[in-house]
Formats: C-alpha cells, sequence, structure tokens
C-alpha cells in the first residue's frame, strides 16, 4: 500500500516538477512569476491531443510536436508581453502576465470548447506487477521520459555554452550582461526550454488522467509554482524536489482520507515549509544589504 | 432611495454600479496592503470571501440584522488576516505573496467542506439588503479613512517601510507591528465589501473566491497605479466596466480584456495614475491662474 502509493505520487509530482522548472528557471533569472506557464503547459496538452487524434502521431512523435509548438508560444509571449517591461516596476510584468494568462485561456476555450476533451488511449494499459506493488505501463514511460528530460536538462545547464550563460545571468544579471553575455538571448532560451518542459508535461498528465480541459492549467500551474517555491526557487534540483515531494504528499494525503482538501495540502504544505525556511528547502538565503 | 433612482436608471446599471463600488472599497483595502505598506497580497479575495460568508450566516441562518451583520464579518476579516498576518509578514516579497495565496486557497477548500456554508453547493437564500445607496456610503467611508490613515503618522511610517524596510527599522519604526496593523485594516475593508457583495449577489459559492479573484483586485489596483486613491478608484471602475462595454463582442470579450491588460502595462507600466500626485497638479493649476509668471523672468 505505501509503495504503491508513493509510486502514484512519484509519477504526479514528476508532472509537477516539469512544469515547476520553467517557473523556477524564469523566476531565477528575472525575478518574474510567469503567470502565464500553466497555459503553456494546457496549451501543450492539447496539441497532444490534436497531434495524436486529427493527425494519426505516434505518441512520441506528438510530444515532440507539442514541445515544438509551447517553444514558439512560450517564446513570444517573453517578446511581447515581458520583454517591454524589464525595467519597470516589478508588479508590471506580473499583471502582463496575468492578462497573457486570461488570453490564452479564453482563446482555448474559444477553439476548443469549455468542455474536457478526452486524451485517447495511446498506450495499451498494461499493468506490471512488482511484489505487491502494481505500475502501469503510462506510468513507467512518464517516469523514464520524465527523468530524461531532467537529465537532458542538467546537461544542458552544466556543460553547454548556453546553459553556463543561464547560471551566470542568473547569479547576477547585471555582470554577466557586463561579461558580453546576451542577456536576451539568455532569457528566450530559458523560456524556450521551460515552455518544452511544460508542454511535455501537458501530455504526459493528457495520458496519466486521459482527460484534459482548458482551465487545467491553473490549478497545476499553481501547484507547480508552489513546487517550485518549496523547493527554493531559482534552484534545479530545489524544483524537482519540490514536485516529487508535492506529488507524493498529495497522493499519499489523499490515500490517508483527505480527499476533499486535495488542493489545500499543497498550500498547507507550502506555508510551513516557508515559515521554517522561508527561502524553501533547496533556496540560498536572502541577503539583505544595507 | 434606491427605488427612486429606478426612474431615471435602469436596474442593470444600477447593479453595475453597486458592483463597483463594492470593488472599489475591496480595492483599497488591497491598496493599503500592497500599495501604501508595500507587502504583496495574493490571497485577498480569501478575506472578501471570509466577510461574506460570515454577514451571510448570521443575516440568513441566526436571523441577524444587516448592518451589524455587515460589520461582525469586515472584523472576523481583520481578526483572521491579524492572526495569518503574525506568522507570515515575516517573509518578504514574492514569498509573502505565495503565502497569502496559498492561504487563499486553503480558505476555500475550508468552506467547500464546512456544512454551515453549504460546502461546495453553496449558500443560497440570502436576503437582497444592499442597496446603491448604502454602497455609496460606504465607499465615501473607506475613501475618507483612506486619505485619514495615509495622512497620519501611522501612514508616514507604513510608507516608510515600503520604501526600505531596514531605513524604517533603524529609524524607530516596529516593522511587524505596523505590518500587521495595516494588514488587519485592508483585510477589513475586503471583509465589509465581502458582505456587501453577499447580499447583492445573494448567492454565495467558494469558487467565486479563488485565486483568480485575488489576482483581478491586485489588477485592479496596479492598473490604476499602485499605491493611489484615485488610481485605485479608476482602475477598478474602468476593469469592471471593461467587459460590460465589451459585451458587443461576445465571446472574445476575456480575449480582449486579457490582451488590454499587457497593453495598458506596456504603456502605464505604472498604472494609470501611478506617480501622478493629483492634489499637487491641482495646486499647480491654481498656482498657474492666480500668479501669472512673466515668461522672460527666467
Amino acid at each position: 500500500m505505501f509503495w504503491q502509493q508513493l509510486i502514484n505520487g512519484i509519477t504526479l509530482g514528476s508532472t509537477y516538477a516539469l512544469i515547476a522548472l520553467g517557473y523556477t528557471m524564469v523566476y531565477g533569472i528575472i525575478q518574474l512569476i510567469n503567470f502565464a506557464h500553466g497555459e503553456i503547459y494546457m496549451i501543450g496538452a492539447f496539441v497532444g491531443v490534436v497531434a495524436v487524434t486529427v493527425f494519426q502521431l505516434n505518441i512520441f512523435i506528438a510530444l515532440f510536436v507539442a514541445m515544438t509548438v509551447c517553444i514558439i508560444i512560450g517564446v513570444s509571449v517573453e517578446r511581447i508581453a515581458y520583454k517591454p517591461l524589464r525595467r519597470s516596476t516589478r508588479l508590471a510584468p506580473l499583471i502582463s502576465a496575468i492578462g497573457v494568462s486570461i488570453f490564452l485561456q479564453t482563446l482555448m476555450t474559444l477553439i476548443a470548447g469549455p468542455q474536457a476533451v478526452g486524451f485517447p488511449q495511446v498506450i495499451n494499459d498494461q499493468l506490471y506487477h512488482i511484489g505487491s506493488v502494481t505500475v502501469s505501463k503510462v506510468q513507467v514511460i512518464i517516469l523514464i521520459l520524465a527523468s530524461a528530460l531532467m537529465v537532458g536538462l542538467q546537461l544542458i545547464i552544466k556543460y553547454l555554452r548556453i546553459g553556463k550563460a543561464m547560471r551566470a545571468a542568473s547569479e547576477d544579471y547585471d555582470t554577466a550582461s557586463l561579461m558580453g553575455i546576451n542577456v536576451n538571448r539568455v532569457i528566450s532560451f530559458t523560456f524556450a526550454l521551460g515552455s518544452a518542459l511544460a508542454a511535455a508535461g501537458g501530455v504526459m498528465v493528457g495520458m496519466y488522467f486521459n482527460s484534459i480541459h482548458p482551465l487545467m492549467g491553473v490549478m497545476a500551474g499553481t501547484k507547480a509554482f508552489c513546487a517550485a517555491v518549496l523547493g527554493g526557487i531559482g534552484s534545479i534540483p530545489g524544483a524537482m524536489l519540490g514536485g516529487l515531494f508535492l506529488g507524493v504528499a498529495e497522493v499519499g494525503g489523499v490515500a490517508l482520507g483527505y480527499g476533499g482538501y486535495r488542493d489545500a495540502i499543497a498550500f498547507t504544505l507550502l506555508i510551513l515549509v516557508l515559515l521554517f525556511k522561508p527561502t524553501g528547502l533547496l533556496g540560498r538565503p536572502i541577503q539583505r544589504k544595507v | 432611495m434606491d427605488s427612486l433612482l429606478t426612474n431615471y436608471i435602469s436596474p442593470y446599471y444600477i447593479k453595475i454600479f453597486t458592483l463597483v463600488g463594492i470593488y472599489i472599497i475591496i480595492a483599497l483595502g488591497l491598496n493599503f496592503i500592497s500599495g501604501v505598506t508595500g507587502q504583496l497580497s495574493f490571497g485577498h479575495a480569501a478575506f472578501v470571501s471570509i466577510g461574506a460568508y460570515t454577514a451571510a450566516i448570521l443575516t440568513t441562518r441566526l436571523q441577524l440584522p444587516f448592518l451589524p451583520s455587515l460589520l461582525v464579518g469586515g472584523l472576523l476579516a481583520a481578526v483572521v488576516g491579524i492572526l495569518l498576518g503574525f506568522p507570515i509578514l515575516r517573509l518578504t516579497g514574492d514569498y509573502l505573496g505565495i503565502a497569502t495565496l496559498g492561504f487563499g486557497e486553503i480558505v476555500i477548500v475550508v468552506f467547500q467542506n464546512m456544512d454551515i456554508t453549504g460546502g461546495t453547493i453553496g449558500l443560497s437564500g440570502i436576503a437582497k439588503n444592499t442597496s446603491l445607496s448604502l454602497v455609496v456610503l460606504v465607499v465615501i467611508f473607506t475613501i475618507w479613512s483612506m486619505y485619514r490613515l495615509e495622512n497620519s503618522r501611522f501612514g508616514r511610517a507604513l510608507m516608510a517601510i515600503r520604501e526600505d524596510e531596514i531605513a524604517a527599522n533603524v529609524m524607530g519604526i516596529n516593522i511587524t507591528a505596523y505590518k500587521i496593523q495595516a494588514f488587519g485594516i485592508g483585510t477589513f475593508f475586503a471583509g465589509i465589501g465581502g458582505g456587501l457583495y453577499a447580499h447583492m449577489i445573494q448567492y454565495l459559492n467558494p469558487t467565486d473566491f479563488g485565486f483568480s479573484r485575488s489576482f483581478e483586485y491586485l489588477t485592479f489596483v496596479v492598473l490604476g497605479g499602485l499605491g493611489s486613491i484615485p488610481g485605485t478608484i479608476l482602475g477598478t471602475t474602468v476593469l469592471t466596466l471593461a467587459p460590460e462595454f465589451l459585451r458587443f463582442v461576445a465571446e472574445y470579450r476575456m480575449m480582449i480584456y486579457g490582451a488590454l491588460m499587457v497593453i495598458m502595462m506596456i504603456f502605464r507600466p505604472r498604472g494609470l495614475l501611478g506617480g501622478v500626485n493629483l492634489s499637487k497638479k491641482i495646486r499647480a493649476l491654481k498656482n498657474k491662474k492666480k500668479t501669472t509668471i512673466p515668461s522672460d523672468a527666467r
């Protein structure tokens, strides 16, 4: 029972982690809570459905298509709605992000209709039994894909030139730009990476729950953001840890019989963690200079 | 009073204006927290819901008169705000915002699981006690108290905290105590607005007070001009009326609303009246009329 819930929790948590990575990377560099990120995740899921049903693509190709489309949308959103506001007050880009979020939600509701859309069963419902634990094939695929994407992200950030530039920009934005790093390119690349991961998360959630909805990005996005803050916003391992932690806690809470409080579990945990570690589990302490 | 008004204005407009008034009360409360004191709150709708539910439960289940219930709703929202403020106002900036967002969601889930609030079905059968004239009176009272608060020793301390916490602390301002008091005042007005809202809409559902609603209030304040009372009033009025005027575009309404938010922020990142000091402007205009400076005096 415990191991079963743990596996379910990790599966859910890894999708949260994929979305949380986008929040944390963007926040790390431009200190913006990108509220439109949940919508990118939702669009990713819808593109996945269209690719699988209308174009009859293989699910992995569909995943790739969804990621590509979302990269284009994510980067354009940054160019249009955030870039002109880079040097203004803290709250202006935030409001702009909320505007983008409302815009994309309504756009998708107009295109797809307000009701939930079924995600076709693309992977047969084969079950694997390991001891007392039952794992479905979908879960295995989600876990493998999510780990592969996260490892890939780590490699990009650790070893590629642009990854180094990202780390430099998140360390100190102004100094990085003085050192000849093209900060605008770094920011675009960060949005591209985040959007691709969110799209992958969207398709995976569609595969897992077999149903997607134009408003699905709101709650998932907020929870993923909680995961990012929980782990320590700006920290990439923190986002992964936070996502997994949140997924496990949520599934565990429902298993213990608090199903009615499902959505409150994430937020309660978040507040508790913030009270004891104000910058999250793996966050750097805030430095106050006079 | 309202029945007299209906002879001249259609009930539809009365409803819209009442709503604008209620939102102004709520938004001014948020402006006090986020604009004057500089503490980010993403959970303002939760305090509105506490006021709304308290007042509605008192009038429907306990048959209490409307005005005392309204006041109790506001006070309870303030008490919850103060109790919440003690632990979380130690957080700063975005972290505080996120903690308040989390709190807001918790409140909704709690209301959904309570019996007395009607759970997920919602609370209906609330009497229609809110009238436009009452709302106007409360709006005037709110604006007056906001001006008095801002221009007091207390308000100056809050602004000092907003500008620089460390400097304010060094000047002998007890930051935590002031922040908590400001939070209590802001949430009190949220609760009052909530009670008025409940007795106007006559039906409450926890999902009506989610974080998207909190962001809506924040948008009112930021688009008008953070920290500016006329700005908050203008922002609230424009953004509440915009969806009504956009009805002719039917289903594209919310899309245009979202796009408008982005465009307005790009062109006026500090809000419509941000950085504009109205009283100074008026004084400058008056002075111009009185003393005409010869052009070669410089």
